[in-house]
């Protein structure tokens, strides 16, 4: 007699299971180290030659921190959902009954994690190229909003990375799907890391609420991607 | 009309009564009939659109059953057709692994799908014949053969009952051919049930206990192979 793995205890294991996979997979391919990590910090010394001013570079360090973790996100999106549609991993995956909320949860912690070393390293870059500076207080709020910025961006990625993965011409409609949606993130992500490096005198006070902002929205398409993954995989 | 029993113990694994299954508003099956008990490898055989695959999909409980009745390893299709998924495997004309991870990292991961340990896992390995130097190698270095044999590795690790498999030797060159036909033998011996949807008909007609074939919809039996 078969099993499987079902109720809130599959869910836990099927999403360690996918993360580990997937995580096992960048280890394999070095997509995210060889070709993700590079494109972003291209992206940033473009910016930096593009608006060549210290001071400008300095003003606008958080927002291009955000917009190229936008930029890079839809290639990791577009990656994490190329492996499993490649020989029809997710096809099977629901034909052999994996509960489409596990899946969701380990695909969209796989990428948060992997986001969270693609902004560690844009905020290096920030530093290093534009000048960008923060405090011991800063840093808190830093870690804190890439915690939560990137977990809403993992849980919106995953859930349309999901809806363009059947789809036809979907590395373009993937863009148009995610980048209107993602908004508020970038504009609740560059406040606060803008509190978070002082930029024009912003106070870190000031930067919590934009947290708050993205902790709503990281859960708000978390749950929504746990429900609506399933049926949308099944469409 | 059957009137075979679906008790757990029962020995039929497919039973479909004037099964009627409808793709947008085209029925793609229009009342198909037909049972099938364990251990049997039944090859389909028909033209294309006759209605071989979502027969298939019908008996995975990927899709709905309309009308009629349906029950898979005693599982009733037309209430409970989610349940039926983990008990079966499916392989189309993908075979659903990850080119980067080896061929034992894809059958670990089938297998743990329905909390395979690794000694079921090692077992699945072993009785495909992909122990040994192949078990270390990612997939993207196997050949199509070779690939087939790892995804139907994965079908053991999750210890699906039934095995739908839709066209298994395209793509194959002889070798694989017949490397796939010692394995679907196997895995009947063993206790699993396959049904073959199928255009090759010499060479799954030789492999095939018995052959149906499937007309605008509807499923005529052909007999003993």
């Amino acid at each position: 007699m078969s099993r499987s793995l079902q109720g809130s205890a599959g869910v836990i294991a099927t999403a360690r299971l996918i993360a580990a996979k997937d995580l096992r997979v960048e280890r394999r391919s070095r997509v995210l180290l060889n070709q993700v990590l590079p494109f972003a910090l291209i992206v940033m010394v473009m910016f930096a030659f593009a608006l060549d001013s210290d001071a400008v570079l300095e003003r606008v360090a958080p927002g291009l921190v955000w917009l190229a973790t936008l930029f890079s996100v839809l290639v990791m999106v577009s990656r994490s959902f190329a492996v499993e549609t490649a020989d029809g991993a997710l096809d099977q995956l629901r034909s052999a009954g994996v509960p489409a909320t596990g899946i969701f949860i380990g695909k969209m912690l796989a990428l948060m994690a992997q986001l969270l070393v693609l902004v560690a390293l844009l905020v290096g870059a920030a530093v290093v190229l534009y000048r960008a500076s923060f405090s011991w207080e800063g840093g808190v709020l830093l870690v804190t909003t890439a915690i939560a910025a990137t977990c809403g961006l993992a849980a919106v990625g995953t859930l349309y990375g999901g809806l363009a993965a059947g789809a036809k011409g979907r590395e373009t409609l993937l863009p148009l799907l995610l980048l209107p949606v993602v908004a508020p993130v970038l504009i609740g992500a560059t406040r606060a890391t803008e509190s978070a490096f002082g930029t024009n005198g912003i106070a870190i006070s000031e930067g919590w609420p934009w947290f708050g902002l993205l902790a709503v929205f990281a859960v708000l398409f978390s749950v929504a991607g746990a429900v609506a993954f399933g049926p949308l995989l099944d469409d | 009309m059957s009137f075979i029993a679906h008790e757990p113990s029962s020995d039929v694994v497919i039973d479909l009564i004037d099964a009627v299954a409808v793709l947008g508003s085209f029925p793609a099956l229009a009342g198909a009939t037909l049972s099938v008990r364990r251990g049997e490898i039944v090859l389909l055989q028909g033209p294309n659109g006759a209605g071989k695959t979502t027969l298939l999909r019908l008996c995975a409980g990927l899709i709905p059953l309309e009308r009629g009745q349906g029950y898979v390893l005693g599982v009733d299709l037309k209430n409970d057709r989610e349940l039926v998924r983990h008990r079966v495997g499916v392989i189309g004309h993908n075979n659903g692994l990850y080119a980067d991870l080896t061929v034992t990292e894809n059958v670990r991961f089938w297998g743990r799908t329905v909390g395979a340990t690794h000694g079921e896992v090692d077992a699945a390995l072993q009785r495909m014949g992909l122990n040994g130097r192949l078990a270390d190698l990612p997939v993207s270095r196997l050949s199509a053969g070779q690939k087939r044999r790892t995804a139907l590795a994965g079908l053991v690790a999750r210890r699906a009952e039934l095995w739908l498999l839709d066209e298994p030797h395209a793509g194959l060159d002889a070798a694989g051919r017949d490397e796939l036909d010692q394995v679907l033998k196997m895995a009947a011996s063993a206790g699993a049930t396959v049904v073959v949807a199928s255009h090759e008909l010499e060479r799954a007609g030789q492999l095939a206990t018995r052959q149906v074939e499937v007309v605008a919809g509807q499923v005529r039996e052909l007999g003993a192979s």
